[in-house]
């Protein structure tokens, strides 16, 4: 790493973060695009959701084998409901869901921007008098921020059906005592701290993305290296911003 | 004649790569210029500048006799619905069908019914002959159609000024001869226009000025008539070009 390649960096993070102030500035005043907005969350949340719920129920069935197995060994089985609730509730489903929609929908959404760039088609919607960041950053924004928490909440949901599946079938523990345990161990404040994660990282995946593409020069290989450097990075900040903001939840809530 | 634009000593270059060093000329109202100039001039670079795509580096463009150049994109976007750019390679919107991309400056900035709007679109597109394309994509048009559909959109909010880029490269003689009408008939409305432009004859039919761009500077400014007499070497390759 040199000094360049640091000053570069910070470049980049100083310009997603005015994208991103002017964005929001966007978002509170006139006019709203409520049909793209729909179109975009349609897009966003509704054809993730087949994927979502299946990444849901296996996260649930194998991280009730492998905890049903490992605590058996202590006799702890009736230990596994809380533990696979809790780990879906706070962690599996935010983070699972969040990367599965950087990979689906960020590199989706930068190689779009990235080839409307290239084609001059941003500079047509600038020539015809309007806004990119209306026409196309607002929605993305507003469609990640609604959807991803309520995949993610979703998703955890069916892990936990999942995981009552395994948890009869292979340790004899029954659905009653379960989904009591389930309900005794979760709450309102794990729900919504899982969701307020997954809007923040919903306003990374679409705000890297927006920039990449926006950033986007060099013809078609740009569009691909752009959806690419949008996924990688995003899951990066996603994974270590999950920390903090974890810590920040406990601090609050726990 | 009312001066409806004005360019100061326009400044512009690209890192290093010096593109204009000193432009300074001025639109009349109802008047068309024809611009001229070697490939790889800035012809096209100067259009963006006028409206604000390119920030200059130096000088002045007055619009009515308000200055622009200086307005923050915001402020732009109004001016941009007077001052109208004609793509070079049409920029059409390639995710929306035809009607789409010639409507949405009219569901963007007027409050017209739907109804209305159809019958606009339909209206615009017939000037350039392409009223039976309305549900096509624009990757099923050739790249003169699509043009053409460009030349639609930019002109269906009836802007004030035209700047058109390159409107009649690539079409063939019927096409070309339907885009000169349509200059023609914008004229007749009184609407100013600066036309790009390598074809000589399509310009000395329709402009009223010729200017020429070189190394970054306006080698000829004047009439049609001036620019047919002179006895300029550089003028001249252009007339001979033709
Ligand atoms: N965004 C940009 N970055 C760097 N250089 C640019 C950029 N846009 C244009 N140029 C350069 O500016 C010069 C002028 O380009 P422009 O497209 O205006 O030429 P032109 O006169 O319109 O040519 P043509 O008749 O072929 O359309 C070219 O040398 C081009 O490489
Ligand atoms: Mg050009």
């Amino acid at each position: 790493m040199t000094f360049n390649s640091i000053k570069n960096d910070m470049k980049v993070i100083g310009e997603i973060i005015i994208l991103f102030k002017d964005t929001v500035r966007c978002l509170f005043s006139r006019p709203f695009y409520l049909g793209r907005l729909w179109e975009q969350i349609v897009h966003l949340g509704i054809e993730s959701l087949s994927i979502t719920i299946v990444i849901g129920v296996v996260t649930g069935l194998v991280m009730t084998l492998q905890f049903g197995y490992g605590l058996e060994k202590f006799g702890g089985t009736l230990y596994v409901p809380a533990i696979v609730s809790l780990s879906i509730m706070r962690e599996l489903a935010p983070i699972f869901t969040s990367l599965l929609i950087a990979g689906r929908i960020g590199s989706g959404i930068s190689a779009e921007i990235g080839a409307m760039n290239v084609t001059q088609q941003i500079d047509a919607i600038r020539a015809l008098g309007t806004n990119p960041l209306r026409v196309l950053v607002v929605p993305r924004l507003v469609a990640s921020m609604i959807s991803l928490p309520l995949l993610a909440t979703l998703s955890a949901f069916m892990g936990i059906l999942g995981g009552l599946v395994i948890a009869y079938v292979e340790f004899n523990i029954p659905a009653g005592f379960y989904l009591n345990k389930v309900l005794s161990t979760i709450t309102i404040s794990d729900v919504f701290g899982a969701m307020f994660k997954c809007a923040f990282f919903g306003i990374i995946i679409s705000i890297l993305a927006c920039y990449r593409g926006f950033k986007t020069r060099e013809g078609t290989r740009g569009v691909g290296s752009s959806a690419k450097w949008v996924v990688v990075r995003a899951s990066i900040v996603i994974l270590i911003s999950d920390f903090f903001l974890s810590k920040l939840l406990i601090l609050m809530f726990d | 004649m009312k001066k409806i634009l004005e360019i100061k000593n326009l400044v512009k270059s690209f890192k290093d790569k010096e593109i204009h060093k000193d432009i300074s000329f001025d639109l009349k109202a109802g008047e068309t210029i024809g611009l001229l100039g070697p490939s790889g001039t800035g012809k096209s670079v100067l259009l963006r500048s006028i409206i604000g795509l390119e920030e200059i580096d130096q000088g002045e463009i007055y619009f009515h006799g308000k200055r622009i150049d200086l307005l923050t994109e915001e402020e732009l976007y109004p001016i941009r619905t007077k001052i109208s750019y004609a793509f070079q390679n049409g920029a059409l919107f390639d995710s929306d069908t035809v009607f789409e991309n010639v409507a949405y400056p009219l569901f963007e900035h007027t409050k017209l019914s739907e109804k209305e709007i159809e019958l606009k679109v339909v209206e615009s597109l017939k000037i350039v002959n392409l009223e039976n394309s309305l549900e096509l994509m624009p990757s099923d048009l050739s790249g003169g159609m699509q043009k053409r559909v460009g030349l639609a959109r930019a002109m269906v909010l009836d802007p004030e000024i035209l700047l058109y880029d390159e409107p009649t490269a690539g079409l063939d003689p019927s096409n070309i001869e339907t885009v000169v009408e349509v200059i023609r008939k914008f004229k007749a409305k009184g609407i100013s226009g600066i036309f790009v432009t390598h074809d000589i004859p399509t310009a000395k039919k329709i402009c009223d000025r010729i200017l020429i761009l070189k190394s970054g500077k306006i080698a000829f400014n004047g009439s049609v008539e001036e620019f047919e007499n002179s006895t300029d070497t550089y003028v001249q390759t252009f007339l001979s070009g033709q």
